[in-house]
């Protein structure tokens, strides 16, 4: 059986630096799995070199059993791997609804002369691709929807700005989606409602999930599977329970209890 | 199985990526320029080797190959240019590493010394002391011409880029368009359209001199102890100073260098400043040796510069003088070595194509220039 | 604590440095021949030309900024007043004694070589024509309008706009003087135009007086009404707003097609002009007002254009003269275009914005040297160019290059195709594709954007349009020459896509017709043909100004006012609570926590 996403042996140096070496990891389709590790630990850099921002000094990265090495960023997408970002980076002076809009780039098809001669093709996509956006923005409870659509994203407030995050990498109708640090900065009420997406996202529209994320509640109530960085090296891998206690673990996170002199 | 063998195996696969439409133009493109540049170079050698040669006579059959001399003089002539070029893509590199865009008018700023300097040089000249006292009027007219040009450039960036520090960055090249398109009219309409004209240069300036089995005049030789005294002189600043220290600093980081007590605005009209100096230093001597000014003398020298700049590594000072040197001489000896035995007629007239031909090259081959680049994280694009 | 007489000093340093540019700027436009090249321009004759209105307006808007003081919210500022115009008038005082000195040394001292304005024509510009008029007359004008610029504080809001609009409504009608000359003919006006206008050039003094204080009665009654209608236009649901759009557009349209049959040949020859340079800015602003990209080698598809055109269909052609159609041979031009676009756009991409920049500009000259070289001489004449470019057949009518009328029609036409082509765009895949590249390039990638095919569809689209400008130059001048397709013409086009809006189609218009046909392009002259080769330094002046204070342009499209301008739309919204806030904690929230 062939795991959705493979990673074997992935090695990434800068200079002289290991930011990942020997990774390896695999998805199913249909899980939901966790990467955390204190900072620094090359987890942003893994989700990097999935999409095709850095490129690896080794390994492969497989996915849905063909490698996606050296593939440009859109291509990666393209195929059906979407990803968010953890300093938020939309597009601030298209309206919520364009963000979205525009993220369906990859799945249409219509061009200059559509447009230009306004065939019923496009007309008909453009219906499409609007509806979808609504659709997809309405995922998000009344929030993103009616006057707001076609307010610009930078007005947006901090939780509403990664929800619409989120929204475009679901509109890029992914089977993988990569979420980097979803949770970062919401308070506990935001923090628990997306928490209830996350689980959403995998149950009624089917996304493979893999998170970034450093909030042990989050990670505790969504994840199948954590696996743990720590200096670019994976040092645990299994349910949360068992990583939770396991003592490379704790010793990555708070170091190694001082031997007491008798 | 060892870890070394299974990298080996999957690196492999990368191959499968395919390679867009763009690139392969470009590839073609890439491998028609050199292709170009080889077989007019090899031309060129079999018309030195013997004029009668088959390959030489192949594409240019009135070709008769350059003698010796011909070949020094080309030399010399590319290399004075090049000076120039180097000196003002100076300023270019330095505000390019510290503020991150293209100042447009510092090409400007070097007419504007030019202009200087033929105002200065002409009163001098009135009044008999140029013939008279040379070298303290060559003085007098360097300073006040590095003078005018320096408050120039500061002036520029008060009014015009300071204010648009924290904008996204093509509205500082678009506003610098503008500054360079009103100092080049202001000119125009203060001074006239037309070309104004140095004055002598005594005779045991300009006649010729043999160094080195080179025939050269004596004002490039000027020409060229100039330049490297102001580029010791700029070293000197950079690498030795408190005030260099805090220019490179600024010129990494903004943001931390300010942190760490630099003030930034007062380095950053440091580096204007020290840009429209080494253009003043250029302004002057490119007047005293091609001896003739217009308003639009800062124009194509000025783009030529950047692209100097840009060949040697944008933000590397060194660097900026290389490319002018190499652009210099690329600019002079090109059209001779590989346009002609091409065939090509009218070579000089494609002198400036040259420039931009090597700009494109550059950029294609080697992005980040010969030496490197020197910028901060955030103007990396 | 009370109110001191401090209310009554001066800022001194303020007075002194606003002074001394005053009498900077006094001095620049003095010397550069401003005074001298305007005069013959009559605004109302005989009092006063352009000449003096380019000197007479400094003292006054520096006594206008000078006692400007910013009012804060909240803060208590007390109400302007005596200080505020002394300082006004000691700021215009400093300023005109600039003049003063500069008069007294046009004189006493001869340095003519190297200012050539340094002159006796200056001399009797700034004497005001008389012969010995004491020089320090100008201190006292320069007081007497720093004063009258001060007292614009003072006065209430609308009689200010009032003033103001009577004041430019006469400038304008000066300025148009031309053109409604021309066009009084068509319309069987010319009374009217002999009841305002002396003979010789300008308005007579009592018309000009009475209508400006028409026009400015009228807005000061009006107030601010205009302001409303467009604000509730921006208001407007977005299917009203389309129809309202289509409507303005019908008008406008219905107006361009009307009018030139009652113009004569100068407004029709100039129409003509700022259609063709109107043709280039649309392109121009699809790629860089939508797509982003600084093309200041655009100048290079207009070469292409018209030199494909003049191979195409002149006789005398060499090498290859085919004699084609114009309307055959246009699709030709569209094909090499788009090629072109293609050719140059592949190898700049994917670098840098100003990079791209410096490699487009050195693209459009390596065409132009190409063109004028000795080396393609066989193919495009070198420097001599292609003559015999005959005028456009279209079948049932012969639209010859003198026709100025027809050439604007056909303009025209293509504009409208520009326009639409504008607005289909903007609204579809592609466009939205452009929008998300210019707003962050990585992340456009990240969302499977393929940028590159993108950036280079922005290419083609906008050397597709300049080219049919090119195909149309060619047919009107009747030949093509190298010296016509210089960088100054991309920069002169950016000019205008940047002071009229970036991005927004009416605002090219504007930027069209009032810097083109006002001021002219690089070559031809506009309205105001006295400026002569000064019009390039009113560009840059213009572009430096409108970049430090209006960077989204003169008729902004929504969109870049609120990219330019993010911080005030936040304030305004928190203002009207349709900001978004981050929410409450709900109980639910609490209970998660636990």
């Amino acid at each position: 059986m062939s795991h959705l996403l493979e990673i074997q042996n992935l090695q990434v140096t800068f200079g002289g630096l290991d930011a990942l070496s020997g990774l390896n990891f695999h998805v199913d389709e249909g899980e939901i799995v966790s990467v955390i590790g204190p900072n620094g630990a090359g987890k942003t850099t893994f989700f990097n070199t999935i999409t095709g921002l850095v490129e690896p000094t080794g390994g492969d990265i497989l996915f849905q059993g063909d490698s996606v090495l050296g593939l440009e960023p859109n291509e990666v997408t393209s195929l059906g791997i979407a990803r968010t970002f953890q300093n938020v980076r939309l597009f601030p002076n298209m309206t919520i609804l364009e963000n979205v809009m525009v993220a369906q780039h990859c799945r249409t098809s219509q061009n200059v002369f559509g447009a230009l001669f306004q065939t019923k093709a496009f007309k008909k996509e453009e219906e499409e691709i609007r509806q979808r956006a609504e659709e997809i923005l309405g995922f998000f409870g009344s929030r993103l929807v009616g006057y707001r659509l076609d307010q610009a994203a930078f007005m947006l407030s901090y939780a509403n700005r990664r929800r619409l995050e989120i929204a475009r990498a679901m509109a890029t109708q992914p089977r993988l989606m990569l979420l980097d640090e979803p949770v970062a900065g919401m308070n506990p009420s935001e923090t628990a409602e997306l928490t209830e997406l996350i689980g959403r996202l995998r149950s009624e529209w089917g996304f493979t999930i893999v998170i970034i994320e450093h909030d042990m509640a989050v990670v505790k109530n969504v994840s199948d599977r954590v696996v743990v960085l720590d200096h670019g090296v994976p040092i645990a891998s299994g349910s949360y329970e068992e990583v939770s206690t396991d003592p490379d673990v704790i010793e990555a996170y708070l170091g190694r209890p001082v031997e007491s002199h008798s | 199985m060892r870890k070394g063998e299974k990298v080996a195996a999957t690196v492999e696969g990368k191959s499968k990526r395919r390679t867009p439409l763009v690139d392969r133009f470009l590839f073609v493109v890439k491998v028609l320029l050199i292709g170009l540049v080889t077989i007019g170079f090899l031309a060129f050698i079999a018309q030195q080797i013997s004029p009668d040669n088959w390959f030489a006579k192949w594409r240019n059959p009135g070709a008769t190959g350059l003698s010796g001399d011909q070949i020094k003089g080309l030399v010399i002539s590319g290399l004075s240019q090049g000076v120039f070029y180097g000196l003002i893509a100076l300023g270019y590199s330095m505000v390019y590493g510290v503020l991150g865009f293209i100042n447009f008018a510092h090409g400007e700023v070097f007419m504007v010394s030019a202009y200087t300097g033929y105002i200065a040089a002409n009163k001098f000249a009135a009044n008999g002391m140029w013939e008279s006292n040379f070298a303290l009027c060559l003085l007098i007219v360097l300073l006040l011409s590095v003078m005018v040009s320096t408050v120039t450039a500061v002036l520029t960036e008060r009014i015009a880029y300071r204010p648009l520090r924290n904008s996204p960055r093509l509205i500082p090249l678009i506003t610098s368009i503008g500054v360079s398109f009103v100092l080049q009219n202001a000119v125009l309409g203060i001074f006239g359209p037309g070309t104004q004209g140095y004055p002598q240069l005594p005779e045991w300036l300009a006649k010729q001199r043999s160094i080195l089995t080179f025939e050269i005049s004596g004002i490039k030789i000027l020409v060229f102890l100039v330049t490297i005294v102001s580029m010791t002189g700029l070293w000197y600043l950079v690498e030795r100073t408190k005030t260099g220290k805090a220019m490179r600093a600024v010129a990494e980081d903004k943001e931390i260098a300010s942190l760490m007590g630099i003030n930034v605005n007062r380095i950053i009209v440091t580096t204007f400043a020290v840009g429209g100096a080494m253009a003043g230093v250029a302004g002057v001597m490119f007047g005293l040796l091609f001896r003739a000014v217009n308003p639009m003398t800062g124009f194509l020298p000025g783009i030529k510069a950047f692209t100097a700049a840009v060949v040697g590594g944008i933000g590397n000072l060194g660097g900026a003088m290389s490319g002018g040197l190499a652009l210099g001489s690329a600019e002079s000896i090109a059209p001779q070595l590989i346009l002609e035995p091409l065939g090509v007629p009218g070579v000089t007239q494609l002198k400036d194509a040259v420039a931009f031909t090597v700009l494109v090259m550059v950029l294609l081959f080697k992005p980040s220039g010969l030496f490197g680049e020197r910028l901060s994280q955030e103007d990396r694009a | 604590m009370t109110a001191l007489p401090s209310s009554l000093l001066l800022d001194w340093k303020r007075i002194f440095k606003w002074g001394s540019i005053c009498a900077a700027a006094l001095l620049f436009v003095s010397l550069v021949g401003m005074p001298i090249k305007l005069d013959p321009k009559s605004i109302i004759s005989p009092l006063l030309s352009l000449g003096y209105v380019s000197l007479l307006w400094l003292p006054l808007i520096f006594g206008y900024v000078a006692s400007s003081r910013v009012v804060l919210e909240g803060v208590e500022t007390r109400k302007p007043g005596l200080p505020d115009l002394l300082t006004g008038v000691l700021t215009g005082t400093i300023g005109g004694a600039g003049l003063t000195l500069l008069m007294l040394g046009i004189e006493n001292f001869d340095i003519r070589d190297p200012l050539i304005n340094w002159s006796p024509q200056l001399l009797e510009v700034l004497a005001f024509g008389a012969r010995d008029l004491n020089s320090a007359v100008w201190i006292g004008i320069g007081g007497a309008l720093g004063l009258v610029g001060a007292g614009l504080h003072l006065i209430p809001e609308n009689l200010r706009r009032g003033a103001s609009y009577g004041f430019f409504t006469v400038l304008a009608l000066a300025i148009f003087e031309p053109a409604l000359d021309d066009m009084s003919e068509g319309f069987r006006l010319e009374w009217l135009v002999e009841l305002i206008f002396e003979k010789r050039g300008g308005l007579k003094l009592w018309p000009a007086i009475i209508l400006a204080l028409l026009i400015g009665l009228i807005s000061v009654v009006t107030k601010g009404k205009a302001k409303n209608a467009v604000a509730q236009y921006r208001e407007q649901e977005k299917s009203q707003k389309k129809k309202t759009s289509v409507v303005l557009f019908g008008i406008v349209a219905a107006l361009g097609i009307v009018l030139p049959i009652f113009m004569g040949t100068y407004v029709n020859s100039l129409l003509a002009n700022v259609g063709i340079f109107l043709l280039l800015a649309l392109g121009l602003n699809i790629v860089v007002g939508l797509a982003g990209i600084l093309d200041l080698g655009y100048v290079a598809f207009f070469a292409v254009g018209a030199y494909t055109t003049a191979v195409l269909t002149s006789e005398l052609s060499p090498f290859f003269a085919p004699g084609m159609t114009w309307v055959l041979s246009l699709v030709f031009v569209i094909i090499l275009a788009a090629l072109t676009g293609l050719f140059i756009g592949a190898p700049v991409i994917r670098m840098r914005g100003d990079y791209l920049a410096i490699v487009t500009l050195g693209f459009g000259e390596i065409i132009r040297l190409l063109f004028l070289s000795d080396f393609l001489k066989p193919y495009f004449g070198g420097a001599q160019g292609i003559l015999g470019v005959p005028g456009i057949d279209l079948g049932v009518v012969y639209i010859s290059g003198t026709d100025t009328r027809g050439i604007f029609y056909l303009v025209l036409f293509f504009c409208a195709i520009a326009v639409y082509v504008s607005w289909r765009l903007q609204a579809s895949r592609l466009g939205r594709s452009w929008m998300a590249i210019r707003e962050d390039e990585q992340v456009a990638e990240a969302m499977g954007i393929n940028t590159v095919n993108s950036k280079l569809m922005a290419f083609v689209v906008g050397a597709v349009l300049a080219s049919f400008a090119g195909a149309i130059m060619a047919a009107r001048v009747g030949s093509v020459f190298p010296n016509s397709f210089m960088i100054l013409i991309s920069i002169v086009i950016l000019v205008v896509v940047i002071v009229g809006g970036m991005g927004s189609i009416p605002g090219v218009f504007v930027g069209a017709f009032v810097l083109i046909g006002v001021l002219g392009g690089p070559k031809q002259p506009g309205l105001l043909q006295e400026f002569g080769s000064l019009k390039l330094l009113v560009y840059g002046m213009l572009l430096v100004y409108m970049m430090l204070q209006k960077p989204e342009g003169l008729v902004p499209s929504a969109r870049r006012t609120q990219e330019l301008h993010q911080e005030e739309f936040l304030q305004d919204a928190w203002l009207k609570g349709t900001d978004d806030e981050d929410e409450e904690q709900t109980a639910a929230g609490e209970e998660a926590q636990i």
